[in-house]
């Protein structure tokens, strides 16, 4: 099992209130998956994404990430988890800007313990995304739907073991959408997990697996069926 | 060694893609840094220029002043205080060869400021009255006529050598020799003299063009012979300075202690704590001048240093600017792996290489200056030597560093506590 989450519970304290945003979610991905989780905005879905993703700690509650009990992980040891283990790819892109493509998917190689052929790496990412015509524009010089694939290839580039994807499309037209949404069911079907946040069922039907949590508490959680499952073509017409 | 260097590269290529900014944000340490530099560079070549001047006199005179002073102040008399006990008495004992055998001249000493007249022409200007002997004490040359003998200086005759300058103004077609100039009494002096406020003097002699010596113009004043200046211009009956030329440099520190002994029996003094005349050497003081001069300089180079600081607090202000600016770009760095380690050595080195940056270019500034400085220095004529002290180039870039580390760790430190997730939702 590559994530087991038990009886995570997240509480925010603001003075005298507390906000229970997560009241003890129980969670088993397995490598491999492709799991979409949904909610209404306010549900929680992004501190339980945060939380599995290392960004965040739970107030309670036990997280065992490929068989290692991570609660007293230091800062230190989270952060090279988060470098090696894992790739996040976000719905506002985060490239650094007066930056080329390439600079940018070498950047987390720059903080891994992993000295070695980073150019040769990051072309190898960037290729997977289909930009490895593109490696020397700056990321302020490329469409959205470019600009996301720079992202997934920075959350690869670093070889993780699963990827999270929090609203990728959110930001995209349905056209560079759908691009993005192939390439991350590529990258499942060559083995990564992938767990995607998102509120739209179109984009989550992408997914094998749906978990839908509302008020901090998964509500439902359900396999998608073969013939309900979206498939996406890349669209070439993009730019 | 090689990720440190490729650090730096990223950390300037980032900063030249913020040039105007960055170099704003250094202004300030280029202007403190060269204000270091050229102030100890300027401080360096006034003082081995006033020094050279001094030496240039000859390091065998010895001057007595009165009043009482210890070895490392200056003698009260320097700060214009009227001190009355030296006498015509105390000269023509030290002249005395079986008690002083090493003075081979000396001279009573008084200056005074009056107004030179000739016909319809006149000059506000200084005058020295001391013997004849003077230009063989200090290094006096003449480029027409004679300075007046040993006979005129001590009897008083009225004769007056001109300085260069007062010469010009008053013949501006030459032919002073023998042409006779008036000198006002000094003010103190005319109820003494109050019929004739002015007194008439025969010219023999105008002295060669001299130029400027210890912030003084040479050029600008008359020597007349010393009776006649202290009774009748000044209207004094003491002597305000006596100078002794000693026959060789290795008798100088005998000959000081040889007029102290006399001086004391003079005036009758037992105990050296109730001294009230100093006895000094040109050693004396050159170390004296190195030490006021040495403290200006480094008074000068303090305030320098402030806009140091100032400039080290405008570093923090924008480095602060840069951080919530970035606030973004700390969490995306924080997601992908980046340690609060990371953050922190990534803020403090931007901040290091903008203040070092800011030190280079403030000493190739300072130096430039003080350059263009030494230049127009010698061009006016003067011996400036161009000093560029390693030392304060050493202090500059070290200090920019320092200023650097200090002002830069505070954003730096608030750049790694960001929480990333915080940081990635901030607009």
């Amino acid at each position: 099992m590559l994530i087991e989450l038990k009886n995570i519970i997240k509480n925010y304290i603001n003075g005298d209130v507390t906000t229970r945003v997560l009241r003890g979610i129980d969670l088993l991905v397995d490598e491999g998956e492709f799991v979409a989780i949904m909610g209404p905005s306010g549900s929680g879905k992004s501190t339980l994404m945060h939380t599995i993703g290392f960004l965040d700690r739970p107030t309670s509650g036990e997280y065992i990430f490929g068989g290692e009990n991570t609660e007293n992980f230091n800062d230190d040891e989270l952060a090279r988890i988060r470098n090696a283990r894992i790739g996040f790819v976000f719905q506002s892109f985060n490239l650094l800007p007066r930056t080329s493509v390439l600079d940018n998917v070498m950047l987390p190689l720059s903080y891994s313990a992993d000295k070695k052929s980073h150019e040769i790496r990051a072309k190898r990412a960037l290729e997977a995304v289909g930009l490895g015509e593109r490696i020397n524009f700056m990321s302020n010089q490329i469409s959205g739907g470019q600009k996301q694939r720079v992202a997934i290839a920075r959350a690869l580039v670093c070889d993780p073991k699963v990827i999270f994807a929090d609203e990728p499309t959110g930001n995209l037209d349905s056209k560079s959408g759908a691009t993005v949404m192939n390439i991350l069911e590529k990258l499942n079907k060559e083995g990564k997990t992938i767990i995607l946040v998102t509120h739209d069922l179109k984009v989550a039907l992408h997914a094998n697996r749906i978990v839908t949590i509302a008020d901090g508490e998964i509500v439902s959680d359900r396999l998608v069926p073969d013939d309900e499952r979206v498939h996406s073509k890349i669209i070439t017409e993009e730019e | 060694m090689e990720d440190f260097k490729k650090e730096i590269k990223t950390t300037t290529k980032d900063l030249l893609a913020r040039k105007g900014r960055s170099f704003l944000t250094i202004l300030g340490i280029i202007i403190g840094v060269a204000g270091v530099i050229i102030i100890i560079s300027l401080g360096s070549g006034a003082q081995s220029l006033v020094l050279g001047q001094i030496t240039k006199l000859g390091t065998n005179l010895i001057g007595v002043l009165p009043g009482k002073s210890n070895e490392k102040g200056p003698p009260t008399a320097v700060f214009g205080v009227q001190i009355k006990t030296l006498t015509i008495a105390d000269v023509e004992a030290i002249k005395d060869k079986s008690k002083v055998p090493n003075a081979t001249e000396v001279t009573p000493y008084v200056k005074g400021n009056t107004t030179v007249v000739y016909g319809d022409e006149n000059i506000d200007t200084s005058f020295t009255a001391v013997y004849g002997n003077y230009p063989r004490i200090t290094n006096l040359e003449l480029i027409k006529g004679n300075f007046f003998t040993d006979e005129e200086g001590r009897s008083g005759a009225n004769v007056v050598v001109l300085g260069y300058d007062v010469a010009s103004a008053l013949f501006p077609n030459g032919g002073e020799i023998g042409k006779v100039v008036k000198l006002r009494v000094s003010s103190n002096n005319i109820g003494n003299n109050s019929v004739n406020n002015s007194i008439p003097f025969r010219v023999i002699g105008v002295q060669k063009k001299m130029g400027t010596a210890a912030f003084q113009n040479q050029d600008d004043q008359v020597f007349i012979p010393f009776s006649i200046g202290q009774r009748q211009i000044l209207g004094i009956n003491y002597v305000q300075a006596i100078r002794v030329k000693v026959d060789d440099s290795i008798n100088v520190k005998v000959t000081i202690d040889d007029i102290s002994r006399v001086l004391r029996n003079q005036h009758k003094i037992t105990n050296i704590d109730n001294d009230d005349f100093s006895v000094r050497d040109l050693a004396d003081a050159i170390k004296l001048l190195t030490g006021i001069t040495d403290t200006l300089r480094v008074f000068l180079a303090l305030m320098a240093a402030i806009s140091l600081v100032v400039g080290g607090i405008g570093i923090m202000n924008i480095m602060l600017v840069n951080v919530s600016e970035r606030t973004r770009e700390i969490g995306l760095r924080k997601a992908i792996g980046a340690t609060n380690k990371n953050i922190r050595n990534q803020f403090l080195l931007e901040s290091i290489v903008l203040t070092l940056s800011g030190g280079v270019i403030g000493i190739v500034f300072g130096i430039l200056v003080s350059y263009i400085v030494a230049l127009g220095a010698r061009f006016a004529g003067y011996d400036w030597a161009f000093i560029i002290s390693p030392i304060a180039i050493i202090l500059a870039v070290s200090v920019s560093l320092i200023v650097g580390i200090i002002f830069g760790l505070y954003p730096a430190l608030k750049a790694a506590k960001l929480d990333p997730i915080v940081a990635l939702r901030y607009e």
